[in-house]
């Protein structure tokens, strides 16, 4: 690969959030990343390009970033007066790479849930999951609402020095994706013996039962690469949404599903009554340190 | 199993026959160690104590109706349908062993002082409970029985079976126990049903 690959990145139905997400990354990886790519477009950063000058062009690029849920309907979105569909289809095929960011591009997300489109779909629907991109690479899935900033960052940087990344089996890079939220999770003592946390905010408790959190069951490194290198949201009392997961965004994303008391889910990998046993157990001792207050100053 | 583990076994279910029907103080490990024809040293390399012996049976019989409900739960049949089999399998242990619920109601629910070292909250009796969680876990999500607090429902359910078996023990039925089966299997299955 040349030593400044190029990169397009290109905005369908989308919030925006992806681009924030990449805009609050480490600041001195942001700087590397632009000394060491080429940007050749960005509907928000760049300005000496347009997307027709894209278009236009016969150049190849070696990165298509796409940021968004895409569709064929023009009615709902019209870019360079071609659908988001058509505009992707086009530049695949001069594309190394084909990488969808954030959930919205990945699985459609929540543009998807729109009743009256049914043609609001991932980026992997329109290009195919072997894609027809020049290195002939798999459409590589970056989950995550927005996806964490280094991610993209880091799957950038594996292609650039080895030309492939391995990838499970919702197309998601292992390395970033074969941890859940859970690992790393500061709350983990609190998950061990059910100690609940009593509301959003607090650094004391466990997330899971009352708040819904979905860190046991969702593929990401959250809280083992931090977000602005400092914290994550169940660190601050944020239940994990599960933002990763093809199933997002679900309903009722701040309750946890139960039954007569007992969560419908359990976490990845173990049994509902092997882990019914362990909570029943756990429940029985009562830690007087995770029941306080961590810092309590009147004391 | 080893020859010592099935000893233990058998010295669990003698002591269970003895701790149900003379109490847990007013049986001693003398008259355990006499009924089986074992010395009283003897009995301590089993057991360290009257009170590790009395927690080992707690696990041991609460274990056996744990295997009955698995079995139940394993089913292919609606969860009204598995009320009314383990109630079935309850009053037919009630009859066949009494000893495995008398023990649970006279000695582990009236001597909660002895069981407050190991065997707190769900710790010795948590194989069952959690079959009870199943239970009533798969019969909520197929909305069969409606979703309450758990305990409300787990009271509801081993309240009425622990109840009955109570007052076979206390032999005031007219009828049989086996009798009464479907009529409180009925009533727990209205206790837990869905509703509109």
């Amino acid at each position: 690969m040349r030593n400044k690959p190029k990169v397009v990145w290109i905005q369908a139905l989308t919030c925006n959030g992806n681009t924030q997400s990449l805009l609050s990354s480490n600041a001195s990886r942001f700087e590397q990343f632009l000394n060491q790519f080429e940007l050749v477009y960005h509907p928000s950063l760049t300005h000496h390009t347009t997307l027709n000058d894209v278009l236009q062009s016969n150049a190849s690029y070696d990165f298509l970033l796409i940021e968004g849920a895409l569709t064929s309907n023009t009615q709902f979105l019209t870019l360079s007066d071609q659908s988001s569909t058509a505009i992707v289809e086009k530049l695949i095929k001069r594309s190394h790479y084909v990488i969808a960011v954030g959930s919205c591009a990945s699985y459609g997300g929540v543009h998807a849930k729109f009743e009256h489109n049914d043609d609001v779909v991932g980026v992997q629907s329109v290009v195919g999951k072997k894609s027809a991109c020049k290195s002939g690479h798999d459409t590589i899935n970056l989950t995550g609402c927005p996806v964490h900033p280094e991610w993209i960052l880091q799957t950038l940087y594996t292609l650039k020095a080895k030309g492939n990344i391995a990838l499970d089996d919702e197309q998601r890079p292992i390395e970033l994706y074969s941890h859940l939220a859970h690992h790393g999770c500061t709350r983990n003592e609190y998950f061990e013996w059910k100690v609940e946390s009593k509301s959003f905010g607090l650094k004391e408790g466990c997330l899971f039962y009352e708040q819904g959190c979905r860190g046991p069951m969702t593929h990401s490194s959250c809280n083992k690469i931090l977000w602005n290198d400092t914290s994550s949201k169940t660190r601050v009392g944020m239940p994990c949404i599960g933002c990763t997961e093809t199933d997002f965004p679900r309903e009722n994303m701040l309750e946890t599903k139960k039954n007569i008391g007992i969560p419908a889910e359990v976490p990845l990998g173990i049994s509902k009554r092997a882990y019914l046993s362990l909570t029943g157990i756990a429940k029985t001792f009562k830690i007087e340190r995770l029941i306080g207050k961590l810092i309590d100053e009147n004391r | 199993m080893s020859a010592k583990e099935t000893k233990k076994i058998s010295i669990i279910e003698k002591s269970l026959k003895l701790f149900s029907k003379k109490g847990f103080y007013n049986t001693t490990i003398p008259d355990i160690a006499k009924a089986m024809k074992m010395s009283v040293g003897n009995m301590y390399n089993y057991f360290p104590s009257k009170e590790e012996l009395a927690k080992c049976a707690i696990k041991y019989s609460t274990n056996v109706l744990a295997q009955d409900l698995r079995e139940v739960n394993n089913m292919d049949i609606s969860s009204k349908e598995k009320i009314y089999e383990f109630t079935r399998k309850y009053f037919k242990r009630v009859k066949k062993t009494p000893e495995i619920i008398e023990y649970f109601l006279r000695v582990y629910l009236s001597n909660r002082e002895v069981f407050n070292q190991g065997c707190e909250g769900f710790l010795c009796v948590g194989e069952f409970v959690t079959e009870v969680m199943i239970l009533l876990d798969e019969g909520a999500a197929k909305k069969e029985f409606r979703d309450q607090d758990f305990f409300a429902a787990f009271g509801m359910f081993m309240g009425s079976l622990g109840g009955f078996a109570f007052l076979s023990g206390e032999k005031v039925l007219e009828k049989d126990l086996l009798d009464y089966s479907d009529l409180i299997a009925e009533n727990i299955y209205r206790a837990l049903k869905y509703e509109e």
